[in-house]
């Protein structure tokens, strides 16, 4: 009864190498295509972005930064360990928390509702490009958006604080701090992708709230990994976190003077765990896609 | 002879999940020429989406073999999708996009470059009368309008086959009419068209070849005068008595009028194919009267998909 499916031609003969570099090619414009369709949906809710990155850092920078500080008298806010100001310790933790929210939510919101209520996503997959291009596009696309939102968090964090409790970092390893910030976004978006592509649409907004919280609360946003050693298990509980090793990694180009995860640690997440993710949560797409 | 544009041998679709298996699809074979507009007509949950599906690169066969516009949609699908255009039964346009841009961004994922994207695009919607629309966003169209749009997004790419999965559902009779005036023209231009649909009259207005579908299986097969001949070529009368009413005694005085081919008692219904309507009708209306029954409606249904149908599963075709 079963008949064997008929593969295409394709499968007789071996593609000559040029025929793949230029099938290859021919992929570069539709992929840009499917980044300018992000783009182009972004600019007309350029505000909206904005307003989205910015309003949860600045108001905690504003409240940890400069009120409490105020209030407690003459600057006396609890110095971390190592006796550097809480704004210093904040300014990489919030960077790093505004790529994790921006990474996720940017591309998981829209796709929930593209593969449920709207169908929208038919449109993409009948397009002439293979089905992972449409996952990476997201992330790239997504990757973008986070990076752009950890760029315009970083000015706030740095400038609102209380006198005398300005933040001191040092912006000199810029480059490293750039890369991390492509990795970090890089890294959220696919989770984001996945999260987006697995979670039911009404089961979003309880995944929001029950894991972007504690994401946020126990990613070393707040306090650097070595402070943990006083709650030990927790030092390592936390490890299972990806926004820790962000934290840390943009702790350690900002601040390099205050403990933090080794390097091989935070760039080992960083590369080969973003590597996993990505491939992962594009292919469980591509299924998704299929019946 | 003109080629093959869509071949397919014994497709079938089996559903896996939830513990559940769907088997939507048994079998279905279709060879559609180029140039040829070809129906696929069934009732709701036939099979025709999940075809659509396979033929469109989106679902995945269970088994079977398909060609389409020379191309294998399992094996390569991105050539298929290269050559085709479909229009899904759902509204898929990009609600975050302008009309003109669901036209661009189409065309640019195909590779076009921005301006003949936007150009073809524009045009497009000037051919279907949305030329002024192209601004508005998606959610402001009107069904009929949307679905044009749909229509055009699919023809961007200038498809060998375009594919449409339930054109006019939901539309009001009047939208409707027009959009079949603006297949006819396309298929008159040559365009090789799929329809499926669940509109006997669309398949009829539209179709030169036509596979009726149920229960994932083809009940039948070619251009509608070989189906109304070979099967459905007679016309169905029938007659509805009071619920309730035993039609025993009133079957075999019907089987003996001459032209009456085949009776049918369905409850209270009692159905008579014959290729004569003259005189027919008054005599099984008598056959009726004479065995002391109570008549509340008579009905005559020329040869149509209808009565093939009818003929063919013995059930009333439920649009
Ligand atoms: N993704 C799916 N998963 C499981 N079952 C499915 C899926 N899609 C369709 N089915 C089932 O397969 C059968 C055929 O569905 P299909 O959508 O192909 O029918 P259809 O002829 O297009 O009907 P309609 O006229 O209502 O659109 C139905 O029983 C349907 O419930
Ligand atoms: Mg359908």
């Amino acid at each position: 009864m079963t008949t064997q499916i008929l593969r295409a031609a394709s499968e007789g003969h071996a593609v000559p190498p040029a025929t793949a570099a230029r099938r290859a090619l021919r992929l570069v414009r539709p992929f840009l295509a499917l980044l300018a369709r992000d783009v182009r949906v972004l600019r007309r809710d350029l505000g909206g972005f904005v307003l989205r990155s910015v309003t949860q850092p600045l108001l905690f920078v504003f409240v940890f930064a400069y009120v409490m500080p105020k209030t407690q008298g003459g600057g006396g806010a609890t110095p971390a360990p190592g006796g550097v100001s809480f704004a210093t310790i904040l300014v990489p933790g919030m960077v790093a928390s505004a790529v994790m929210l921006q990474g996720i939510m940017s591309v998981s919101t829209p796709l929930v509702m593209e593969l449920s209520y709207t169908r929208e996503i038919e449109d993409r997959v009948l397009a002439p490009v293979p089905l992972w291009t449409v996952g990476v596009s997201k992330i790239v696309a997504g990757a973008v958006q986070a990076c752009v939102a950890g760029l315009v968090v970083l000015p706030c964090v740095l400038y609102v604080h209380a006198p005398g409790q300005a933040p001191h970092v040092s912006l000199g390893r810029w480059p490293a701090a750039l890369g991390v910030l492509v990795l970090a976004a890089l890294l959220m978006a696919a989770l984001g992708l996945l999260f987006g592509t697995v979670v039911e649409p009404r089961k979003l907004s309880t995944l929001f709230t029950v894991m972007m919280v504690p994401i946020t609360m126990l990613g070393c946003v707040y306090y650097p990994w070595a402070a943990l050693d006083k709650v030990g298990w927790m030092q390592w509980v936390v490890l299972a976190n990806p926004l820790v090793y962000v934290s840390e990694a943009l702790r350690a180009a900002f601040v390099p003077g205050v403990p933090h995860l080794p390097a091989w640690a935070y760039l080992g997440v960083l590369t080969v765990g973003t590597a996993l993710v990505c491939a992962l949560s594009v292919r469980t797409l591509q299924r998704r896609l299929t019946d | 002879m003109a080629a093959i544009a869509i071949e397919t041998r014994n497709l079938h679709k089996t559903y896996r999940g939830g513990g559940r298996e769907v088997h939507a699809v048994r079998g279905i074979s279709l060879s559609v020429r180029e140039g040829e507009a070809f129906g696929l007509l069934g009732p709701n949950g036939a099979g025709k989406s999940t075809t659509f599906g396979m033929l469109t690169t989106r679902v995945q066969p269970t088994s079977g073999s398909m060609r389409v516009a020379g191309a294998d949609p399992v094996a390569d699908p991105v050539s298929v999708k290269r050559r085709i255009g479909a229009v899904t039964q759902h509204n898929t346009l990009d609600r975050q996009l302008t009309a003109l841009e669901n036209l661009e961004f189409r065309g640019r994922f195909a590779g076009l470059s921005v301006r003949t994207a936007r150009q073809r695009g524009q045009e497009l919607l000037e051919r279907f009368g949305l030329g002024d629309r192209g601004d508005a966003m998606v959610h402001r169209l009107s069904g009929g309008q949307a679905q044009r749009v749909m229509i055009a997004r699919a023809l961007l790419t200038r498809p060998a086959v375009l594919f449409l999965d339930e054109p006019t559902s939901g539309l009001d009779p009047q939208t409707r009419v027009n959009l079949w005036e603006m297949l006819r023209e396309m298929h008159a231009e040559g365009q090789t068209i799929l329809l499926t649909t669940h509109y006997l009259e669309e398949a009829e207005a539209l179709c030169e070849r036509i596979t009726v579908v149920d229960h994932g299986r083809t009940l039948a097969s070619g251009s509608l005068e070989e189906l109304t001949s070979l099967k459905g070529g007679d016309s169905v009368v029938s007659v509805v008595h009071e619920p309730g009413t035993s039609l025993m005694n009133v079957l075999e005085p019907v089987r003996r009028i001459p032209g009456v081919s085949r009776t049918e008692a369905d409850g209270a219904t009692l159905r008579v194919f014959t290729d004569r309507l003259h005189g027919v009708v008054p005599a099984v209306l008598r056959a009726s009267l004479d065995a002391g029954l109570f008549v509340l409606d008579v009905s005559v249904r020329r040869p149509s998909l209808e009565t093939v149908f009818l003929a063919l599963t013995g059930r009333e075709y439920r649009e």
